[in-house]
């Protein structure tokens, strides 16, 4: 629920408010209009101008009908309080007017639009905004009062203390001049005015002090006078609003030193005549200036009419003077304290009235502490230890210490602690022995079971009956002749095909190779073929006849050759030659251009050949054999990037 | 002091050697070498690699039923040295260890059964499919007997190379009948 009213904006008066729409209007749409445009188009445009006015008007009058607070949406107390300060009924007269006035600018443009619709001209049309936008205009005129006064109200609004009415709330109130703001002023933070004057205080006042880490607020209220409702001012009144419509704590304060002008029989009748409104309220009475007038003190006719006040229990005495700041502390604190502990109760009544009141009755039903029965319990300590001699350093039959030992056996960093010694084992003999952690490349504390025995025995016996079965028995598996036959042959082909595969690997290795060069050899030589045919079983010697004849055709200088080799006393190889060999041998090298190519007409014929085929590699601007080719010399791939579990000859 | 097992080959890892991860639950990873190390960090599965114990074991290549295996064991109830068991321990170990090799020895002959029927059917079959490459005298006698068939088959193409020749021969002139028959034909229609 809204608590202050400080954000509505401002309310223009009714001739700013018209300047504002109407210049919106003429701001946001178009301007230019001629007669020569078509009549709907012209129309339109009227159209749009009084729709776009109205549209405006009922936007700007609706937010401040929205940023208003309705009274009935309220609280109580802020509502009544509105009401002595603003008057209800003009209130709402007010904006029952803007809300009229809405209502009729829309009827109007409605109208207005419906007319401009059947317009013959620029001029008629024109016309006929005209009249709309001045009849919206007349009435707005009419709103000014209202305006007016809207206006006034947010700014007295924005300016109200604010005031939550279901925190804890202290009110003072009073006759006038009897020392509540000084009181306000000593227990909170709040800066209030104060005068040696009556109705220095024209308003509610508020201040926010923590009582037991709790924050709490004070409410000064502008002093009452004693005469019937119906004649109190709008100051007064804002104290009943207060008294009435707030759950408080209420000080009453009185004078008894009467230094505020007023008897004390006015303010004691004051108390009685607005009683009724402190039902179901803590009501205390507060006896300010005790440093001027101190109840006791009074003569006995008006203690007893103060006594009347505090006679029938509820109302609580409490005795202060802000001057000498005496009592003021005590007079918070037990007010605060009175105030938590009825707000508790009747939160309590509350709930336990409503349906979850019976769920929180059997949780307090069910809380309970339960404490040991008897003394509880008692440390436990053995005989021995109770018994035990005292050890005392001069006594020569004193108990020999660990410290002994050491001062005995050379001293710190000589002495070496023996931890065995202390070790609980069954035969004390075996404490020094060195015990064996590892045996044969096992642990042998893994081994180490009281029932091993019992289990080696299983296993032995395990053993003898896999024994008697025939477990370990080694199947005979003798080979026969045959097998061996087989296998050596097997492995025969298996050297066999090792080899073809060794002998296409090292031919693989060309296969990249853009030509294949004249001394790798892309044929076989006879020797080979001879070689492979004799172990086929086949006879060779046809076939290399053959293939000799073809290759040396020039069967004279074999013969003569071959009559050279038959001398035995030859001279020097050279010498053996004949002439064209010699010549053949001396030649720096063979002529490639005419080297394999029979007569002219061949060579052309190849070199046609030749161009036909480097043609395609030209198009494609391919890499052909004689480019010249760089390899990188570090190459990127073996040369960068980590190394990883593998061998550095990977690289 | 105590022989550990490496977290990831299981094998044994001996005082001084080997490093130990301790993760932020506090279990314990020992690694017998860099190389486990390096493979528990790339978060390899050690089943999944052969050279480690826990797949030679999952992929049944060694022993894992067996009660000699049952003896070293780490329990949670501490004993109290004795020098009579320690001693029978001892020996126990010893024993324990003589029977479990025997019976390692048995799975792995169980387990390598099959191979010397399997290698003699492979070399049987090699030896079929690859009779070229055997020299002559060592081919087997089915062999031979296909190379002289195909000769007499090469020998009998011959005669009926010679037979088809007479055939041209003789068809030739049944050709040269029909064509002569033919024309009389068409003479005939002529003369319509």
């Amino acid at each position: 629920m809204q608590l202050t009213w400080k954000t509505i904006a401002p309310v223009p008066t009714s001739q700013e408010f018209l300047d504002i729409v109407l210049s919106r209007t003429q701001r946001r749409l178009p301007t230019q209009i001629r007669a020569g445009f078509k009549i709907s188009r012209i129309r339109a445009f009227y159209l749009r101008k009084v729709k776009f006015t109205e549209q405006t008007f009922s936007e700007k009058l609706g937010a401040i009908l929205e940023s208003f607070p309705r009274l009935a949406d309220i609280h109580p107390f802020h509502s009544a309080l509105m009401n002595t300060l603003y008057d209800a009924d003009h209130f709402r007269i007010a904006l029952g007017q803007l809300s009229t006035a809405k209502h009729l600018i829309e009827q109007i443009a409605r109208d207005y639009v419906r007319l401009i619709k059947y317009a013959q001209s620029l001029f008629q049309c024109k016309q006929l905004k005209r009249a709309a936008l001045g009849r919206m205009a007349t009435i707005t005129k009419r709103l000014k009062g209202s305006l007016e006064y809207l206006e006034q109200v947010r700014q007295h609004l924005g300016r109200l203390p604010s005031i939550d009415p279901n925190t804890r709330t202290l009110l003072i109130c009073g006759y006038p001049n009897v020392g509540k703001s000084s009181f306000l002023k000593s227990v909170t933070r709040a800066d209030v005015d104060v005068q040696p004057y009556a109705f220095t205080t024209k308003s509610l006042y508020v201040g926010h002090f923590d009582y037991k880490y709790l924050r709490f607020q004070a409410i000064d209220t502008p002093g009452i006078l004693d005469h019937p409702l119906e004649e109190m001012n709008t100051i007064e009144m804002q104290s009943i609003t207060a008294i009435a419509h707030l759950r408080s704590a209420v000080l009453y304060f009185v004078d008894l030193s009467e230094q505020c002008g007023y008897t004390i029989e006015a303010q004691v009748q004051l108390f009685h005549s607005i009683k009724p409104l402190f039902a179901n309220k803590t009501v205390f009475l507060v006896v300010n200036k005790i440093d001027a007038m101190r109840p006791e003190d009074l003569d006995p006719a008006r203690q007893e009419l103060l006594g009347t006040i505090t006679s029938s229990g509820e109302v609580e005495m409490l005795k202060l003077s802000c001057h000498t700041e005496e009592g003021v502390m005590d007079v918070r604190n037990q007010a605060c304290e009175r105030l938590l502990a009825s707000r508790v109760e009747q939160k309590l009544k509350s709930v336990m009235s409503s349906a979850a009141g019976k769920e929180a009755a059997d949780i307090l039903n069910r809380i309970h502490v339960s404490r040991p029965i008897g003394e509880g319990l008692q440390p436990f300590i053995p005989d021995a230890v109770l018994n035990r001699k005292r050890y005392d350093k001069e006594d020569p039959k004193r108990r020999k210490l660990e410290r002994d030992i050491e001062a005995e056996e050379g001293g710190a960093g000589v002495y070496n602690v023996n931890l065995k010694k202390n070790y609980l084992l069954e035969n004390p003999d075996w404490k020094m022995d060195k015990i064996p952690e590892i045996y044969d490349g096992k642990n042998v504390y893994d081994f180490i079971d009281p029932e091993i025995e019992q289990k080696l025995a299983d296993l032995e016996a395990e053993e003898e009956q896999l024994q008697e079965s025939g477990f370990y028995d080694e199947p005979e598996d003798i080979e026969d002749e045959e097998e061996a036959e087989i296998r050596t042959k097997a492995d025969y082909i298996r050297e066999q095909q090792a080899l073809i595969r060794n002998a296409a690997r090292s031919k693989k290795s060309t296969k990249n190779r853009a030509v294949i060069p004249r001394s790798a050899g892309q044929g076989r030589k006879l020797s080979e073929m001879e070689a492979h045919l004799d172990k086929l079983g086949l006879d060779s010697s046809k076939i290399a006849a053959r293939a000799r004849s073809i290759s040396r055709g020039r069967v004279a200088a074999r013969a003569a050759k071959d009559g050279d080799a038959m001398d035995l006393d030859g001279g020097s190889g050279a010498q053996k030659m004949t002439p064209i060999e010699r010549a053949k041998s001396r030649a720096r090298s063979i002529n490639r251009r005419e080297d394999g190519i029979i007569d002219e007409s061949s060579r052309t014929k190849a070199e046609k050949l030749a161009k036909l085929q480097q043609r395609r590699m030209n198009r494609m601007a391919r890499q052909g054999e004689s480019d010249r080719h760089v390899s990188a010399s570090l190459p990127k791939h073996l040369f960068s990037g980590k190394r990883g579990m593998g061998k550095a000859q990977r690289r | 002091m105590r022989i550990y097992q490496c977290h990831f080959c299981s094998g044994p890892i001996y005082p001084g050697h080997g490093i130990m991860f301790v993760r932020n639950d506090a279990k314990e990873f020992r690694f017998c070498r860099s190389k486990c190390h390096k493979n528990f960090k790339m978060k390899r599965n050690p089943r999944k690699l052969k050279w480690t114990k826990a797949f030679r074991k999952a992929a049944g290549k060694e022993m894992v039923v067996d009660t000699t295996l049952t003896f070293a064991a780490r329990r949670h109830v501490p004993t109290r040295y004795s020098r009579d068991l320690v001693a029978k321990t001892l020996n126990a170990m010893q024993r324990v260890e003589e029977i479990k090799a025997r019976r390692e020895r048995v799975f792995y002959k169980n387990r390598m059964a099959g191979n010397k029927q399997r290698e003699r059917e492979a070399n049987r079959k090699l030896v079929d499919e690859n009779q070229h490459l055997l020299p002559k005298e060592m081919r087997t006698a089915t062999e031979a007997a296909a190379e002289a068939e195909a000769q007499d088959s090469m020998a009998l193409d011959d005669s009926e190379a010679e037979v088809e020749k007479e055939m041209v021969k003789v068809k030739i002139p049944v050709k040269a009948a029909k064509k002569r028959r033919v024309v009389p034909a068409g003479d005939g229609m002529d003369v319509d």
